[in-house]
């Protein structure tokens, strides 16, 4: 049985749907993330699991016990919050036990949770400090500290590294997924970050518009997207109109490239997912059709070009440096290839638009 | 030279401001009835003002009718804050517009209507009459000086509270009031002020024997005023300046121990 159940949840907020009859099963110590844009209903979501907002139909089940209606406070959940929310005029051992005062445990218990829980998120010794007194990232340990002293089933997180700056959410990605094997309790992530998601989790849930796109490990959302919502959101990609020739046959740009999908029919179009990285680039003539770089821009690890060729901007990536006007060819090994079909009625078309 | 002319300047505003005030506390002192000639110093327009029953009274119904209208209108405003908070972005806009106009209003308009709404429902005018009033003007205050705290709350620290197993009462007194706390203060020192400085609404809504400090100077001037009101404003400034720096300093104390 799944810890947690969300059955044919449907939510709207002044008319406008956020959640659309959306079906959700967590296992038991599970890193589970919602992933999407802003608006997506992943928020919504996590209310709905803590208790802030009642779905307007379906159920939520804990352990197959119905608690759709059960307050807040009573729920065996606890959230960190997108900003903290801790309590700016208690010190940081007040805040930490806030909760464990109110079960009514003993002061001595307390004092030993507080200082195992500090203990956890590196920060042993600032019991007597004041809120104000922390950074950022200080302040966010702080508040997972505060949820999991009460030793929740279910650990709910809303974009708590957001506010932080790269370097410290990179650390605090590792610092999450070591608490999450140390605490052995299920985590329900939700970010727009696609890094995140892909770095931390077990499972990805792809939402847009209140529906799930797509479910998975982070190796098949980011491999195989099903869509071109999904493809679009998880890293750059080059979406391309394709027709499928034959089996293992695929034509672009009117030329055909190999590849390894199978049963879409003869002739069938489709859209073609290559990630810029795929993108191998030679001299004119080494690979499939050839073309003209027509912008390059050093990112960092590599270079980002745009090659104009067969009618298409591609988007490629490479460590290798080709100027502005420079011909080249462009090939993709076959592997590298992702089929998908194109949407069929107006209503798929609609959950794959970007808002 | 610039230095010059800005000291002189300052030194005029605080001649202009301060002067007047100076002028009535030497007169409290001064032995003679007279207003313009120095006799000698003495204290018996103090002696007389305590020994003064109808002064003590008013001074009573002053302080006591300002205490608890600051302190009904200050729960009621925060009640009303809180509900105000949870409304929608139009209502909520509309209830602070709304908020404003008896601010703005005329007291003169305030008093008049109180007066009439008071006799129209047969209530008869006394210091049940002047304490509801009071009330009545106090409450946008309040709302002013907290609704601005509970816009500002620390994000969702009231759901965190739920979150960790509190009830909606315990949230609200453990987490929610000590964040808005300098606001209901300010409120309530800010209600309190309002209701001893009023003069025009007490005037219309008072019966006949009540008397509070404003409306009894304003009767006794009619008569020809007595140095002991010279005396008694001297006390009511002196003591509204030891509250001011006692205030200051508390606050002050405590911005920087917080930083």
């Amino acid at each position: 049985m799944a810890l947690i159940e969300l059955i044919d949840i449907s939510k709207s907020f002044d008319g406008e749907l956020v959640l659309d009859e959306f079906n959700l099963k967590i296992e038991e110590n599970e890193f589970i993330t919602l992933l999407g844009p802003s608006g997506c209903g992943k928020t919504t979501t996590l209310r709905i699991l803590g208790g802030f907002e009642t779905p307007d139909t379906g159920r939520v089940m804990f352990q197959g016990e119905d608690i759709t209606h059960l307050e807040p406070n009573k729920r065996q959940i606890n959230t960190v919050f997108q900003k903290y929310a801790l309590f700016p005029h208690m010190n940081i051992a007040d805040n930490i036990a806030f909760g464990l005062k109110i079960s009514g445990k003993s002061k001595e218990y307390i004092k030993d949770k507080v200082k195992y829980a500090l203990k956890l998120v590196n920060l042993s010794g600032y019991e007597k400090r004041s809120v104000d007194s922390l950074s950022g990232g200080q302040q966010q340990r702080i508040a997972i500290a505060r949820a999991i002293v009460n030793e929740p089933r279910v650990l709910l997180l809303d974009e708590p590294l957001g506010a932080l700056d790269l370097k410290l959410r990179q650390e605090m990605q590792y610092e999450l997924i070591r608490l999450k094997n140390e605490l052995g309790i299920t985590f329900l992530y939700v970010t727009h970050d696609q890094e995140e998601a892909l770095t931390m989790s077990d499972k990805v849930v792809v939402m847009n518009q209140g529906y799930i796109q797509q479910m998975g490990t982070p190796e098949e959302i980011y491999n195989e997207p099903e869509n071109a919502f999904v493809a679009d959101f998880i890293g750059d990609s080059n979406i391309i109109d394709g027709v499928m020739m034959e089996d293992r046959v695929v034509k672009i740009c009117d030329h055909i490239f190999p590849c390894i999908d199978e049963g879409f029919g003869r002739k069938t179009p489709v859209d073609v997912v290559i990630r810029p990285e795929d993108v191998i680039i030679g001299r004119p003539g080494e690979g499939i059709l050839d073309g003209v770089v027509t912008s390059n821009v050093f990112i960092g690890v590599h270079y980002e070009m745009c090659i104009e060729a067969g009618g298409f901007e591609w988007l490629a990536q490479n460590t290798v440096s080709y100027p502005v006007g420079a011909h080249v060819s462009i090939g993709v090994t076959p592997e590298n290839i992702q089929i998908m079909n194109k949407p069929q009625s107006e209503d798929e078309e609609a959950m794959a638009l970007d808002e | 030279m610039k230095k010059t002319f800005k000291g002189i300047y300052l030194f005029l505003i605080m001649l202009f401001l301060y002067l007047p005030i100076f002028t009535l506390m030497v007169l409290s002192f001064n032995g003679g009835k007279t207003m313009n000639a120095w006799v000698g110093f003495s204290l018996e327009w103090y002696e007389e003002m305590f020994a003064n029953r109808q002064i003590m009274e008013a001074l009573g119904n002053t302080v006591s009718i300002a205490f608890w209208a600051a302190s009904a209108s200050t729960v009621i405003g925060v009640l009303a804050c809180m509900g105000i908070s949870a409304m929608k972005e139009k209502p909520r806009t509309l209830l602070m517009g709304l908020n404003n106009i008896p601010l703005l209003n005329a007291d003169i308009v305030t008093g008049i209507s109180l007066m009439l709404s008071f006799l129209m429902f047969g209530i008869s005018l006394n210091y049940g009459t002047v304490l509801m009033a009071h009330i009545t003007f106090c409450i946008p205050y309040v709302i002013l000086s907290v609704m601005p705290k509970f816009r500002q709350l620390e994000n969702h620290t009231y759901e965190a509270a739920l979150d960790l197993g509190a009830t909606p009462a315990y949230a609200f007194f453990k987490v929610v009031l000590p964040d808005i706390m300098p606001g209901i203060v300010s409120g309530f020192l800010l209600a309190f002020t309002m209701s001893v400085d009023d003069f025009v609404i007490t005037h219309f809504t008072r019966g006949a024997g009540i008397n509070t400090i404003s409306t009894l100077i304003y009767s006794q001037v009619r008569v020809g005023i007595r140095p002991m009101l010279y005396a008694l404003s001297t006390l009511i400034f002196v003591t509204v300046f030891i509250i001011l720096i006692v205030v200051n300093i508390i606050s002050h104390k405590k911005e920087e121990k917080e930083s």
